[in-house]
């Protein structure tokens, strides 16, 4: 209570302090004045009343400065006046401070860009409301691709009924690809990309609709009234966020379907699922109309509370291998397994190394610009000797110079940080919307209270760690020694020269650290880059093609031969073929084995099938190796045809030619007419599993949609309205697909480990900047210090050669330092980024020797400034100086 | 022999024993009656008197008015608050009990204590 109200007093007085000032002026006036009266009268002379009364108070200033400290916030107070005198002396000293904070800019700007990735990928959880009951359910060692990874409708339904584990078992349809649907309206119709999910799977994710309903079991039953949920960018850039739209109908490749409900912005699908995808309209998948197409369904669920990630793995161990793929069927049997992965982990789980990785990159960057500032308040402070021993002198405590220099790097450290916010929100506005990165969850990415909070930490420990050691040093400055002018190269500037250097070699193992880790990785990305996919990506492009007549078999090879001829026709184009499915797009895969041949269990692989055009090896850059390509006439209903891959013919008939064997491929007999090179199907960095390609033209097989394939040297935005022109010749209802280079694939699939790379290298480069700067600073300094002392030298005929010649070996010495101790270093970084190299050794020579390299120049050009500097000291002028 | 400096804290209660004792004062009476009854054997700054002054006053322990002195000037007086003469009281009695104890501390004797600290 009454600590409160003295608190309460001291706060007021804090804030009337003129009043207060004025009233204790009185008060201390009147006081002499009783004083010298008293004084008079025991017959003083009226000076020395004065002067007595004066001495027995005391010191006027002293009894202000005490009751101010007695009544008020001297904290606060001092601070005021700390930050007042902070920013009188940075404004005088523009250079330092715009270097400074633009340092801190660059070290926190990237600290709260890179916190921001790693708190959306890894630390917050998914944008769902109990995001942490989801699961994702996989079947165990999935090597076929998406097949291996779904299940069908009946198996889904199955353990839907039968599990004890789940509130709720959904699933989408993992089969489709991007604008895989028309939206047809007034003029051309529009490529839009549509997703078929289970009726509950917005329910089971705890997603409401922003307008309208959710889907109902009415909708998700056979002949019922088509209807779809659109997302929100697509309802506000399609349909000008008009919300009558819901209850209206949407033509989709000429079926009408009611729009039932908009979704919330907040939903992303492909963010969390599926990496650079967008999804525009959503429709219930027709459960019973599925049956029969085999796994189609990626299961999601809902766990019940309570119920761990152990409980449902061992319900689904028991439950999974007794599913059947399709009821009606029993003789398909089933062979499921299940392995039950948090939806969070299975997002964002292969990335936590890699961001692990990231954010101790940007925490050296945060260090080495801790070092650089440290080192260039140093510099100032030696330059401040003079006036902290002024002020030391004046009665200032030790508490209260280092107060001094903590404020003047918390207020720089501020002002980088605001700064550096406004950069990192720059960069976090422009990485969300980059849909070419394949990193789950980017979309969602801002700067949030975390990150803010974050900012916050990091400005504050900056400070301290970087204005500790000078306010220290400072603190413990010889009087005498600082206020004698000849301070200059006096034993103290020696020893601060020494720490300096410590400073310096630091940097330069930190910076060393950094560069070998870029070159690492940069190295494996070369090597990826290097990788032959067995196929050519750079001289192809794709478009999907529209074809309402090709679920026949006949029809679908008449228009495929037109349209490859007419297409073949534009110049520039070499060659051209179809294909349902491109590499690392979406896939699909079924069984093959030798006829004849009875294997064991795990000897088969699921294998990726291609429904493929005469000549689409060709377009695509594949390299036949034996037999023979499909041809138009490759449509024997008795017998089919496919070309395998190496690994297929190395499996099934090792050590034998494979052309000319029969095989069973999804449940028909096929004869082998050829063997292609192995395809890296997901990416380039991931093992070419099974694959084989099936004629077009052949009525076993059905293909999944079509892409047509171009081969041209010609930039494919310049065919690109040509082969336009004529698939809409061909099918008017072609929409405006786009044409997309295959090198674009490629490039996504990649592009999580060159969006990796490209950040550490930056960082990397950031840190030989700084550590650039570093040296610069001490160099240039310790050839200040020394003006006087060059200037003998010269005077006593020392060549400009030989000045130049000692400050560059002083630099290269420095550098040497730093470089011997960042090597030890890196060899244990290294090691611990193993996982993440491709193709490359921890301990790659080209990353250590360019590292070394890249220092010693950097070191070098940083070295010269100062050292020509030094050759130019006229001894005169050094002589006449001081 | 020098002058006695002042402990932490004690000029506060010298000043509320002086209010308590003198009534209304102002600050220059409080710090010369306080050197008066010490016989000048204290060591004070008479301008530490106002912060112990403003202290006290922001405890609630005295309050301060504006009036006129004896000699016609415009002075601000002090007085003892109910809350301050409890607060002297207490810091009396402590007073005393540590005074009562230094005194036994310091009549030891050698041949009382016999501990090694003696010799």
């Amino acid at each position: 209570m009454s600590l409160l109200r003295r608190c309460r007093k001291r706060v007021r007085a804090f804030f009337n302090k003129p009043a207060l000032d004025a009233e204790l002026e009185a008060e201390l006036a009147v006081h002499l004045e009783f004083a010298i009266e008293e004084n008079l009268e025991r017959g003083l002379t009226p000076e020395e009343a004065r002067r007595r009364a004066l001495a027995s108070l005391g010191g006027m200033e002293q009894a202000k400065e005490q009751h101010r400290e007695a009544r008020g916030l001297m904290t606060l107070d001092i601070l005021i006046h700390d930050l007042k005198y902070t920013l009188r002396t940075l404004a005088r000293d523009r250079g330092f401070t715009a270097v400074a904070i633009l340092i801190l800019a660059l070290g926190i700007g990237a600290n709260i860009a890179v916190f921001s990735v790693v708190n959306t990928l890894l630390l917050r959880p998914l944008p769902f409301p109990g995001s942490e009951q989801l699961v994702r359910i996989l079947q165990k060692d999935p090597k076929g691709g998406e097949s291996s990874m779904t299940y069908s409708t009946d198996a889904m339904q199955e353990f839907q009924a039968k599990n004890r584990s789940f509130q709720q078992v959904t699933g989408y349809f993992a089969f489709s690809g991007s604008d895989n649907v028309k939206l047809m309206g007034n003029g051309q119709p529009q490529p839009v990309t549509g997703l078929m999910v289970a009726g509950n799977f917005f329910p089971t994710l705890g997603i409401e609709p922003l307008l309208g309903r959710q889907f109902s079991a009415e909708d998700c039953v056979k002949n019922s009234r088509p209807v779809t949920m659109l997302s929100y960018p697509f309802w506000k850039r399609r349909f000008g966020s008009n919300p009558g739209i819901v209850g209206q109908t949407i033509d989709l490749d000429g079926t009408q379907f009611t729009v039932v409900g908009v979704l919330p912005n907040t939903f992303d699908f492909g963010s969390v699922f599926s990496p650079g995808k967008k999804v525009d309209l959503y429709a219930p998948a027709i459960l019973g109309e599925m049956e029969d197409e085999g796994n189609t369904m990626a299961l999601v669920g809902r766990l019940k509370p309570g119920v761990t990630l152990g409980q449902a793995q061992s319900e689904a161990d028991s439950i999974f291998p007794k599913l059947l793929s399709n009821l009606k069927h029993p003789e398909y049997g089933g062979g499921y397994t299940a392995n039950v992965t948090g939806l969070k982990d299975y997002v964002s789980g292969k990335l936590r190394r890699s961001l692990i990785v990231l954010w101790c990159a940007v925490g050296m960057i945060l260090l080495i610009v801790c070092v650089n500032l440290s080192n260039l308040l140093l510099a100032r402070a030696a330059a401040r000797g003079k006036e902290f021993a002024l002020r030391t002198a004046l009665g200032a405590g030790r508490g209260r110079i280092v107060r001094q220099l903590l404020t003047e790097s918390l207020v720089l450290s501020g002002a980088g940080a605001i700064l550096g916010l406004g950069m990192a929100f720059g960069i976090v506005a422009w990485l969300a919307h980059q849909g070419s990165i394949a990193l789950p969850l980017l979309g969602s990415l801002r700067i949030d209270g975390a990150a803010l909070g974050w900012t916050l930490l990091i400005a504050v420990t900056t400070s301290i760690l970087f204005g500790l050691a000078p306010g220290l040093r400072m603190g413990r400055g010889d009087l005498q020694a600082a206020l004698k002018d000849g301070g200059r190269g006096a034993s103290d500037g020696r020893g601060h020269e020494r720490m300096r250097a410590v400073l310096v070699i630091s940097e330069v193992g930190l910076a060393c650290v950094l560069l070998v880790g870029a070159g690492l990785l940069l190295r494996s990305f070369l090597h990826v880059m290097d990788v032959d996919l067995g196929f050519e990506p750079s001289h192809s492009a794709a478009i999907s093609v529209d074809c309402n007549d090709c679920r026949d078999p006949v029809k679908r090879g008449v228009i495929w031969q037109q349209v490859i001829q007419r297409v073949k026709q534009i110049p520039g184009v070499e060659d051209a073929g179809i294909t349902d499915n491109l590499p690392m797009s979406v896939n699909r895969s079924w069984g093959i084995s030798a006829k004849g041949h009875t294997y064991r269990k795990g000897e088969l692989a699921d294998t990726f099938v291609y429904v493929v055009s005469p000549g689409y090896l060709r377009s695509i850059g594949m390299r036949l190796l034996k037999g023979r390509d499909i041809r138009w006439e490759d449509n024997d209903k008795t017998q089919a045809v496919v070309v395998i891959n190496e690994t297929i013919a190395r499996h099934l008939w090792p050590g034998e030619d494979p052309v000319g064997r029969i095989a069973e491929v999804g449940g028909a007999e096929a004869q082998v007419i050829g063997v292609v090179a192995d395809v890296h199907e997901t990416n380039a960095e991931t093992e070419a599993g099974w694959q084989m390609y099936l004629s077009t033209t052949a009525p076993q097989y059905g293909p999944e949609g079509a892409n047509l394939v171009v081969r041209t040297k010609l930039p494919p935005a310049a065919l690109a309205s040509g082969v336009t022109r004529v698939l809409r010749e061909i099918n008017p209802g072609q929409p405006a697909n786009e044409f997309k280079p295959i090198q674009m694939l490629v490039d996504h699939a990649s592009s999580p480990r060159r969006f990796f790379m490209m950040l550490v290298a930056g960082f990397a480069g950031l840190g030989l900047l700084l550590a650039a700067l570093g040296i610069y600073g001490v160099i240039s300094y310790s050839v200040t210090q020394r003006t006087q002392e060059i200037g003998i030298r010269m005077a006593l005929g020392s060549s400009t050669g030989r000045v130049q010649r000692d400050v560059i070996a002083k630099t290269l010495r420095l550098a040497l330092a730093g470089i011997v101790v960042g090597t030890v270093a890196s060899l244990a970084v290294a090691r611990l980024i193993a996982t993440l190299l491709f193709a490359t050794s921890p301990w790659d020579a080209g990353a250590f020797a360019g590292m070394a390299v890249a220092l010693l120049a950097v070191a070098l050009v940083s070295g010269y400034i100062p050292a020509r500097r030094a050759s130019r000291i006229s001894p005169m002028v050094a002589l006449r100086d001081n | 022999m020098g002058k006695l400096d002042l402990l932490q804290g004690t000029l506060d209660l010298m000043v509320l024993k002086t209010l308590a004792a003198m009534g209304a004062q102002h600050g220059y009476g409080i710090a010369r009656r306080i050197e008066q009854v010490s016989g000048n054997e204290v060591l004070l700054n008479q301008g530490t008197i106002y912060a112990s002054l403003v202290r006290l006053e922001q405890r609630g322990w005295i309050e301060s008015n504006w009036g006129v002195s004896d000699n016609n000037r415009k002075a601000k007086f002090y007085a003892i608050t109910e809350e301050g003469r409890e607060q002297l009281a207490e810091d009396a009695r402590y007073w005393e009990r540590l005074t009562g104890v230094m005194d036994k501390v310091l009549a030891m004797s050698p041949d009382m204590g016999g501990e090694e600290g003696a010799a």
